[in-house]
């Protein structure tokens, strides 16, 4: 949906105008969403963590607004070429930012139960893979409204942060689980939030993928080196070469 | 605890077009080669050096803006230009191993093996039996009365005619509704049995449901001729072709397989084009 020359249906433009519109308000709105819920626990905010539960329903109103004008264009303009794959891309964009809303949903759901409990040191990582996502959502948005692949790579390339921050809170989060029992409980719902955060960037990564083979129409080809595995290694309290004896 | 390698997007490439020096010459599934042809009508350059193949079991449709030249064009594969008497065309043009402008071609023939249908529904003022019936005749390719019922039959069948007509072949080709008679020119075409057929807008005359029709005959009447087809129609292109290829101003912008050149045009004009950009 490159604009370097306009369509002799002026008409059509101003729908295609429309839809970038409406992706990159749901790209805001999920933003917001991830920074407000994230700062529920933070600030151990019970109501604010409720008043984003129930503004996910507006990001949901969202997404059925930009169905309905993405099958109006389809059947009224059979979209071809860099159109169709701006279309489509509207489309995918706006399925994978609801399901970002629904990961701030259910960090503040956890907020809720998290703040009825003594606070956690680890918490800490928390803002900062929030931030790190949040700019990586904003960033994609931009790149797919002004068309810019270079900034969809950009994005594409920052998740490893946000996987190196996850994996860092999950150790944390298991020798403080493997130290005091009493803390699995408030220790599993932050590692869930964590978790959340992780699969908001990883979103993210997938939208700068959907970005780049709209603007470009080449598919860009996952070759992320997979450097750390600590998400899938089974722990033994008993090893004495990790933990001591 | 990072990975220590950052990665890296490698934009996969895309596949890469078939070579373009192989002509239907020395490849059995190139049916045409056009090579370095020029149309020239007296001082008009009408086509400027173009150079494709046509693919034998394939459609190929021929898309672009009004005096692009792409019916010029398709008229160059059986001489119809031949009939213009301003019009020279020069380069070579290929029906598998035989240069169709060589001295020893017979055009009556020429016209047999490639086919052409136009924009109009044009049958003879004659019945429907002898519309079909007349290529055969004048061909000499059949020796009796029950050989050229098997054809007329056979052909109105292929062109998906034979259940609407049978009962009533001795009426005039020209009492049929527009969509009947334009299959009834595709008959009269494959009645001879040709091994391309070239349609120039088959169905700009034709409303939705007679276009339809012929859309359906023509995906399968490609299981055994190559076809080309000139469309106004995008829609049309797409739906219907193996193969697109898009001229402005007499050049050949650009050709590739129908998908990937609605989804992804290499070429900003083809982009301009096809998504309503132009002019």
């Amino acid at each position: 949906m490159t604009q370097a020359h306009t369509h002799t249906l002026k008409s059509y433009d101003k729908e295609l105008d429309d839809l970038r519109t409406l992706v990159s308000q749901m790209g805001g709105f999920a933003e917001a969403q991830v920074r407000s819920a994230v700062d529920c626990l933070t600030t151990r905010d019970t109501a604010m963590a409720e008043r984003v539960v129930a503004a996910d329903r507006k990001l949901d109103a969202m997404e059925l607004e930009l169905e309905r004008q993405v099958h109006g264009i389809i059947a009224r303009r059979s979209p071809v070429a860099d159109d169709l794959r701006g279309v489509i891309a509207a489309l995918k964009i706006s399925g994978a930012l609801e399901r970002v809303g629904d990961y701030a949903k259910n960090i503040a759901k956890r907020a809720t139960v998290l703040n009825q409990s003594s606070p956690i040191r680890a918490v800490g990582i928390l803002p900062q893979m929030a931030a790190e996502t949040q700019r990586m959502i904003a960033d994609v948005i931009d790149a797919y409204v002004e068309a810019d692949s270079g900034r969809a790579i950009d994005v594409w390339q920052r998740d490893e942060r946000v996987d190196a921050l996850y994996n860092s809170l999950f150790r944390e989060l298991l020798t403080y689980m493997m130290e005091n029992t009493r803390l699995i409980t408030p220790c599993t719902h932050l590692l869930f939030c964590a978790k959340n955060l992780e699969r908001v960037g990883d979103h993210a990564t997938n939208i700068a993928e959907m970005v780049y083979f709209s603007i470009t129409g080449v598919v860009m080809e996952d070759v992320r080196p997979k450097g750390d595995d600590t998400s899938y290694t089974t722990l033994d309290p008993n090893d004495p070469e990790r933990y001591g004896a | 605890m990072t990975a220590e390698t950052t990665k890296q997007p490698t934009p996969a490439a895309p596949a890469p077009a078939p070579s373009d020096l192989s002509t239907a010459a020395d490849r059995p599934d190139v049916k045409m080669s056009a090579r370095d042809v020029h149309v020239h009508y007296g001082d008009t350059h009408a086509i400027k050096g173009v150079t494709m193949n046509v693919n034998a079991r394939e459609v190929t449709a021929l898309i672009g803006p009004s005096g692009c030249g792409k019916s010029t064009f398709l008229r160059c594969f059986n001489r119809m230009n031949d009939t213009v008497a301003s019009a020279r065309v020069d380069g070579e043009i290929l029906l598998d191993t035989q240069d169709i402008h060589a001295p020893e071609i017979d055009v009556v023939q020429l016209r047999a093996r490639v086919g052409m249908v136009f924009q109009k529904p044009n049958p003879f003022p004659k019945s429907i039996y002898d519309n079909v019936a007349y290529g055969p005749r004048i061909h000499g390719l059949v020796r009796n009365r029950a050989d050229l019922d098997e054809v007329v039959e056979t052909s109105l069948q292929k062109a998906g005619l034979w259940d609407e007509v049978s009962d009533r072949l001795e009426v005039p080709g020209t009492s049929l509704s527009g969509g009947q008679q334009q299959r009834l020119c595709i008959a009269r075409a494959i009645a001879v049995n040709p091994e391309v057929i070239l349609m120039d807008e088959p169905c700009s005359a034709l409303d939705p449901i007679a276009t339809a029709r012929i859309e359906e005959l023509i995906e399968d009447l490609r299981q055994r001729y190559a076809i080309v087809v000139v469309t106004h129609s995008m829609q049309q292109a797409a739906r219907i072709s193996q193969r697109t290829a898009f001229f402005h101003l007499g050049h050949l912008v650009e050709y590739g397989e129908t998908g990937a050149l609605f989804t992804s045009p290499q070429q900003e004009k083809t982009k301009d084009y096809i998504t309503g950009r132009y002019g």
